[in-house]
């Protein structure tokens, strides 16, 4: 399963080396996101307030545009279908496409917090930066493993494009409520303190935990015909 | 292996309509029939891909009924899609899949060489292929597996003279040591010569042309050409 | 695609045209799902329900504190009941099917069907809900966690319909919505959890908590009325609804028979 997984993940981050659609086309969509909530929110005391909900909404619609790009690999040329053919094992194929996706998402959502402290004036400190690495890396990690498992389920239907917002946008959202939070505590957005953000952290835990375990059980039925 | 009034599904539409059909280990079986009869079903049914809706079927000794996910490590497909990674070079894309099966990289390197790769192709994106070369890589992801079941859809289809000639040998050399090959194939005469017995699929079922082997084979090709 | 809608037509065709194999009893149960028992249950239902307006809009007061408004809770709390019940049924019975020694398209049928009415009154509980808050707080809706995931559940569902009708035979129906069905209830407390969490560390809790109605008997009584009222709606449309995909089922496996000929007519050509 795990040696699946490494193949899987490398040949998917191979594929994004060569094709530099995430690096070309996702994170200037990211940016240029971020830079359209400064025009809806107006002022920069809001602005300045809300950047760290908006840094993973930011994420959340990325993470959309990456897991269709992730499954669109797969299904151009049938290569889901020879997965199926070689009996590949699912749990290594789920685990191996969360794992390249993860990175994809860790190298976007570094640009993002850079564009968050430049545009938005978020201030990095020292006490923070504990609770701000392990957020994002909890919060990578599930966003990861609901995002291939849908996208699988998704995958070569009809309707995909609608279908994957629709079935991944409500899973998220505790990923969302949580990862804001402890970003927020980490990053001292209105005055609030590092202490407050280590049990949103713990919510993001418990997260990471089921749906790696749920999604590792429930992909190979998903895909199947 | 063997099917009984087997009836396959795909949406509400029968693509196979109660097929009965054995193959023996060893044999070198053409499956021959206008669009749409259902010859690609009949091969992704042996590949276990397909569900049985009805009737009873068998692969090397699986029951296709209740343990179709077993077969398909044993069992080699080439569908009409080619299953490749438009970005990966023909080597990256015949490494992944030979390694997800567990193939050695001497065997790999040999699969390469024996369908014509191993030189000026190589290195060269699987994007920038012509039909005919994708078409040759996917067989060579396909010799590396070693399968017991060779499961071939128009494996002739954009192929030029060296290339059919390539693949006849492959499958001949498959077959001497233990492996069976189910070809479906509009080319009579060069799939007929290869083939030991012929068999027409016609609305979803069989009928065995009388008289098995490669004589008889090659007769019934001179009838129809 | 337009092959389909062909034989589609051919097959109503077909099944209505007494067949020489279709028995007796088949056809009188295509006619109707209904059976004796369902209209009993239907009756039931009806005079429970006459008997709830009659409670909840007449016979029961009005509320000290929020006046006339307090009837609607008799249908924010019975629907809200239902589309709860109906969602732990789905979830019950997906795994029913999932688990191989109860497996059966019944299970998927009952899943589907509950899910369905769930998802109705769940919008209804939703408007119902919304109705009453502007009542009783002045705005339609409250970050509470309680209706925020009543809402995720509410769209969560909606997505789980959405795969059910992604198509494939009935297995895979099956066995993909299941799986979707149990990975909602992973999801759903975790939503819940996360919502609470975040609305606690706020200073406007939950306006629910904060505005108890100070119920009389007679309030009481009705709620009580209007939960086994609205129970016994969900069970005869459940009921209703899974004789009829139950059936559609069956017209889909009599149009397998139907094209399984045509097809095999095609080699004779």
């Amino acid at each position: 399963m795990f040696r699946t997984a490494r193949l899987v993940a490398a040949k998917d981050l191979r594929i994004e080396l060569r094709s530099r659609v995430v690096t070309n086309q996702v994170l200037p969509f990211a940016a240029i996101v971020m830079v359209m909530f400064a025009f809806a929110l107006n002022t920069d005391a809001v602005v300045e307030r809300v950047a760290p909900g908006l840094v993973w909404l930011a994420t959340l619609f990325s993470l959309l545009i990456l897991v269709q790009r992730s499954f669109a690999i797969e299904t151009a040329d049938g290569a889901t279908d020879a997965m199926r053919a070689a009996g590949i094992d699912p749990a290594g194929i789920f685990l191996g496409k969360a794992l390249a996706l993860a990175a994809e998402l860790a190298v976007l959502e570094i640009v993002l917090l850079a564009t968050a402290v430049i545009l938005y004036r978020q201030d990095l400190r020292a006490s923070g930066v504990v609770l701000l690495v392990s957020t994002f890396l909890a919060a990578t990690i599930g966003l990861a493993l609901v995002g291939t498992l849908y996208g699988g389920l998704a995958a070569g239907v009809r309707g995909r494009e609608t279908l994957l917002p629709l079935l991944l946008l409500p899973v998220v959202a505790p990923v969302l409520i949580g990862a804001t939070r402890a970003t927020e505590a980490a990053l001292g957005t209105a005055g609030a303190v590092v202490a407050d953000g280590w049990p949103w952290l713990g919510l993001l835990g418990v997260f990471v935990a089921l749906f790696s375990v749920g999604g590792t059980l429930a992909f190979g039925p998903l895909i199947e015909e | 292996m063997q099917l009984s009034n087997a009836v396959a599904v795909l949406g509400q539409f029968p693509v196979l309509a109660g097929a009965d059909l054995t193959v023996h280990r060893g044999e070198i079986v053409l499956l021959q029939g206008p669009n749409g009869a259902g010859k690609t079903s009949l091969l992704r049914l042996f590949a276990g891909l397909l569900p049985l809706a009805r009737g009873e079927g068998t692969v090397l000794g699986c029951d296709l009924r209740t343990n179709r996910e077993s077969i398909r490590k044993r069992v080699g497909l080439l569908g009409h899609a080619n299953g490749l990674y438009a970005d990966l070079t023909v080597t990256e894309n015949v490494r992944f899949w030979g390694a997800t099966v567990g193939a050695t990289s001497a065997e790999v390197d040999a699969a390469m060489v024996r369908m014509g790769l191993a030189q000026r192709l190589a290195k060269v994106p699987v994007s920038k292929l012509s039909a005919g070369q994708k078409r040759r890589t996917a067989l060579a992801c396909l010799v590396a597996r070693r399968a017991e079941l060779w499961l071939l859809d128009e494996p002739h289809a954009g192929l030029d003279a060296t290339g059919r000639d390539e693949l006849d040998a492959t499958l001949r050399e498959a077959t001497a040591v233990g492996a069976t090959i189910i070809v479906a194939s509009h080319e009579l005469e060069r799939a007929g010569a290869l083939a030991t017995r012929l068999v027409e699929v016609v609305g979803g079922q069989i009928r065995e042309k009388a008289g098995s082997g490669g004589s008889s084979a090659s007769a019934a090709i001179d009838e129809s050409a | 695609m337009t092959d389909n809608a062909v034989t589609h037509q051919q097959v109503i065709a077909a099944a209505a045209s007494p067949a020489p194999t279709v028995a007796g009893t088949g056809q009188r149960r295509a006619s109707a799902s209904g059976t004796p028992f369902t209209r009993a249950l239907g009756i039931a239902t009806i005079i429970a329900m006459a008997v709830l307006l009659l409670f909840g809009l007449f016979l029961s007061p009005a509320d000290v504190v929020q006046g006339e408004s307090v009837r609607i809770l008799y249908i924010h709390v019975g629907t809200v009941w239902v589309a709860y019940v109906a969602f732990g049924m789905t979830a019950i019975s997906s795994a029913a099917f999932l688990w191989k020694r109860t497996t059966s398209l019944t299970w998927d049928r009952i899943a589907g069907a509950s899910a369905e009415v769930g998802v109705l009154f769940m919008a209804l509980t939703l408007f119902a809900g919304a109705l009453w808050g502007r009542l009783a707080w002045g705005k339609f809706w409250v970050w509470d966690a309680r209706v925020t995931t009543t809402a995720f559940l509410f769209i969560s569902y909606i997505g789980y319909l959405a795969v059910r009708g992604l198509g494939g035979s009935h297995q895979q129906r099956g066995r993909r919505s299941a799986v979707v069905a149990l990975l909602a209830v992973l999801e759903i407390p975790l939503v819940h959890f996360s919502v609470k969490l975040w609305r606690g560390l706020h200073q406007d809790s939950s306006v629910a908590d904060t505005t108890h109605v100070k119920l009389h008997d007679l309030m009481l009584f009705s709620l009580f009325l209007a939960l086994v009222a609205f129970t016994l709606l969900y069970a005869w449309l459940v009921i209703h609804r899974q004789r009829v995909m139950a059936m559609q089922d069956a017209l889909d496996d009599k149009g397998l028979d139907y094209a399984l000929q045509q097809r095999r007519r095609e080699g004779d050509l």
